[in-house]
């Protein structure tokens, strides 16, 4: 059996679902919900060099270090916030995000 | 394809460079230099708006492009851009008092301020799927970081928690939609794209879905509004009136140049999720406000209802429709900054207060700040001869002309049920027992109020430049 771009793109779906669930499913604690959106954007990297390499085209490739770099920033920034969250808050968890009902 | 590179190509570009440069060398000034810099810091902050809105007016007229067409400056663009700068020019003026009692002089909020506003220039020029989601990231970044700079407060740091983990996840569908997008089209520029979805498929559906999932969360309407309320409660109020402006501007911009230009072989398709959209985000922004007893929550529920109407005229899809979201944006941003600058004037001896029934009695002891508010909330209601009147009319003229009826009806209808908080308010502000009275405004928040306020209610007598203006914007996109 030879491995096509339909593979590549199940894995892709299957991750970006995982990674859907991780967020919303946690109950646990914030760093979980930040490793699930790494896997989002995984998955789409995943997609887009599957997409790139079987359409010979090779903006998806730039497309996915572009991802990369972006998603680098967005965890510097989000684990920024988490440590001032702690310091007011003393915990994680992701039930004690509760100040504000929405 | 590709042309040599030259100085030439970065014409296009001057304003964003202009405030990338001078919001990094902000960065090295503030760095580098005591906190008795900070004030210096904001006036040159909004200098740079200033002059990046100056510059861009001064280039050359028509459609400029840059880096082989993913950089597209025109009508649309001036039109948006203009109203983007204006937004964060006001958000910064208006933080400058809240800033030096409440936040110790932090000098970084005008710098991300800034950074914030060059992702939205390159956000709303964006005519590719990879410029568009590294102006989405430049804009959002600073936005997470600037919900979360009341960094001793739990709710400043609790809503830049949560704004930060739901608009991660908003890029991330965004982003996946990108890639199915990119994969069954086999390009990422809106024009190839355009093409491709002439030939059509399902691939492609799949992929828009997702990418509306993503734009729908940045201008917070109905599905993926959930982060609004909290992060409009938790953030400080002049980030909160930084929110309700120019980031609404920018996302709108996004989704409609995305969806006109890149979509224009399945109509059919994009409208019925955009009906869906708009009616459910008016419909919540009306029935969810009217138990609201916090101002920005309240405003929060607003924006929601507001963001719907205007999506009314994206989904009518037609020239006409476009100019009705574009003065709907101008007109809503006048608006929003008119009643934050009352929000952040609710100050007194206990600190400040945000709970609409504080400002019972405002009439007698504020009348020209009642006034003002009043004719603010008449113009969100729809009110006419108020500019919010013309606003929802363009909207609803579009939708009937382009056959939508019920979007119209129901949008009717939603207005006249948020009508009923906005004049709740206004009662409380008129013929409530008065309550002890604010600080006296400070001078910059007067000014925008003032501004805000004529703007509202003189628009009617000569409408033209901005209607005319807003016009030729949507025909530079057909």
């Amino acid at each position: 059996m030879t491995i096509g771009l339909g593979h590549y793109l199940s894995v892709g779906a299957i991750l970006f679902t995982l990674g859907i669930l991780g967020i919303f499913l946690n109950r646990k604690n914030v760093i979980v919900i930040l490793m699930s959106i790494e896997l989002v954007l995984l998955a789409v990297n995943i997609n887009l060099v599957a997409f790139s390499s079987f359409l010979g085209d090779i903006v998806g490739q730039v497309y996915a270090l572009i991802v990369l770099t972006v998603a680098a920033a967005e965890a510097a920034i989000g684990l920024a916030i988490l440590v001032a969250y702690f310091r007011n808050r003393g915990s994680i968890a992701v039930e004690d995000i509760n100040l504000m009902k929405g | 394809m590709n042309a040599a590179p030259s100085v030439s190509n970065l014409v296009p570009l001057l304003p964003e460079i202009v405030l990338g440069v001078g919001g990094m060398a902000l960065l090295m000034l503030g760095v580098y230099r005591d906190a008795r810099m900070v004030r210096l810091i904001d006036y040159a902050a909004i200098a740079l708006l200033v002059v990046a809105g100056a510059v861009l007016l001064l280039l050359p007229a028509g459609k400029l492009t840059s880096f082989d067409g993913s950089f597209v400056v025109d009508d649309f663009a001036r039109f948006l851009k203009i109203l983007a700068l204006i937004g964060s020019a006001a958000a910064i003026a208006m933080s400058l008092d809240y800033a030096e009692r409440e936040l110790q002089q932090r000098f970084e909020y005008s710098v991300l301020i800034v950074l914030s506003t060059l992702g939205m220039l390159m956000l709303i020029s964006a005519a590719d799927l990879i410029a568009l989601y590294l102006g989405l990231e430049l804009m959002s970044l600073p936005l997470y970081v600037v919900a979360a700079s009341h960094r001793n407060s739990l709710r400043s740091t609790e809503a830049g928690l949560k704004y930060f983990v739901l608009g991660a996840l908003s890029s991330g569908m965004l982003l996946y939609g990108a890639s199915l997008v990119y994969g069954f089209a086999g390009t990422v520029t809106f024009s190839g794209i355009a093409q491709a979805t002439a030939r059509g498929g399902t691939g492609l559906i799949f992929g828009l879905v997702f990418l509306f999932a993503g734009f729908c969360f940045k201008v917070s309407a109905v599905p993926f509004h959930m982060w609004t309320p909290d992060v409009y409660e938790g953030a400080p109020t002049p980030v909160t009136a930084f929110f309700a402006a120019a980031p609404k501007v920018a996302g709108l911009a996004m989704f409609v140049r995305a969806t006109i230009v890149a979509f224009p072989g399945i109509v059919s398709q994009w409208q019925q999720i955009l009906v869906f959209v708009s009616i459910a985000s008016m419909l919540l922004g009306a029935f969810a406000a009217i138990g609201q007893r916090n101002f920005k929550r309240l405003m929060a529920y607003s924006s929601i209802g507001h963001m719907g109407y205007a999506l009314i005229g994206l989904a009518a899809g037609t020239s006409q429709g476009v100019q009705g979201v574009l003065l709907y944006v101008a007109i809503y941003i006048t608006m929003t900054l008119g009643v934050f600058t009352v929000i952040l004037s609710m100050r007194r001896s206990t600190g400040m207060v945000e709970s609409i029934d504080q400002l019972a009695g405002l009439a007698r002891g504020h009348p020209a700040m009642a006034f003002f508010l009043a004719m603010l909330l008449f113009s969100m209601a729809g009110v006419p001869p108020l500019a919010g009147f013309f606003a929802k009319f363009y909207v609803f003229l579009a939708a009937i002309k382009a056959g939508l009826y019920v979007l119209a009806v129901v949008g009717v209808l939603a207005s006249v049920v948020g009508a009923y908080y906005y004049l709740a308010i206004i009662k409380i502000m008129y013929f409530d027992e008065p309550v002890e009275g604010f600080y006296k405004m400070p001078l910059e928040l007067k000014v925008v109020l003032a501004i805000c306020g004529l703007f509202n209610v003189l628009f009617f007598l000569y409408p033209g430049p901005l209607v005319g203006a807003a016009s030729a914007a949507a025909q530079s996109l057909f």
